[in-house]
């Protein structure tokens, strides 16, 4: 079982700046840990389109609701917790945005992207806010050998 | 980094220099208002150097997509210039190499327009 080395969270509002405090934030943890710069590259992106759906289509920047940010760093992960408290959404209804009929569409690739550049993701929507985990495997020396700190 | 887009005319095509980063808020704001602003102007020959932006996230990929479709529209014709690798990856991951005319060199990307 995978023991916990770090783990910090984060409240934030429903700002755009949120965003790109998120984003900052994912980039200066994944370079903590020791991640590769291409890697620190999904790893921020990945935050941040998972921040903008948060404060976006999850809580459409109101003002009352909170984003929740989390970054667990175990032996052998690194996971990212986003949580909006948004009205959920329907995972059925987000569209291939590779299909022949979506590439000229404007919008409709943020989880498609975080899933070409995390491990795993999961999505959990429910009535009361959405929950995403981002994963990205700690490989080897490359990272998770140095102890980050906050 | 704050966007930035410069324009400038070279044998008929108007040349938008982009630096920094494309993405949601003021950055794809700058973008979709300096296409508009050119086609507004009768400017149907666009093409993007996007050479200095080293970032793009969704919403920017979008906001390159909405101004191809909005210059296709209006019977233009709108080009990518010299991307960095980092947006040529997003670009070969979603599929949108095969959409957008790509262009190394930019006397060779001024001549191909029509």
């Amino acid at each position: 079982m995978a023991m916990t080395e770090q783990r910090v969270s984060y409240t934030l509002d429903s700002t755009l700046e949120t965003v790109d405090s998120a984003e900052d934030k994912a980039t200066r943890f994944a370079i903590k840990l020791g991640f590769g710069e291409d890697e620190v590259m999904q790893i921020s992106m990945a935050v941040r389109e998972g921040a903008v759906n948060a404060v976006l289509h999850g809580n459409a920047y109101a003002p009352d609701k909170k984003i929740t940010l989390e970054f667990v760093h175990t032996t052998h992960d690194l996971v990212i917790t986003i949580r909006d408290q948004g009205k959920g959404m329907d995972l059925s209804k987000i569209p291939n945005p590779l299909a022949p009929e979506n590439l000229l569409k404007t919008s409709g690739r943020g989880i498609f992207l975080m899933r070409s550049f995390m491990d795993v993701v999961e999505i959990r929507p429910s009535q009361t806010g959405t929950e995403l985990k981002l994963i990205k495997h700690v490989h080897g020396s490359s990272a998770g050998g140095k102890e980050a700190s906050q | 980094m704050t966007m930035k887009a410069n324009t400038r005319q070279v044998d008929g095509v108007a040349i938008v220099d982009c630096s920094g980063r494309i993405t949601l808020g003021e950055g794809s704001v700058i973008l979709r208002d300096t296409v508009r602003d050119l086609l507004s102007k009768g400017n149907k020959k666009i093409l993007l150097n996007l050479a200095d932006v080293n970032y793009i996230d969704s919403s920017g990929i979008g906001e390159l997509v909405s101004a191809f479709t909005t210059t296709k529209n209006q019977g233009g014709e709108l080009k990518l210039l010299k991307l960095t690798k980092k947006v040529n990856d997003l670009l070969q991951i979603t599929k949108l190499y095969t959409v957008f005319d790509v262009k190394d060199d930019e006397t060779t990307a001024v001549k191909s327009f029509k």
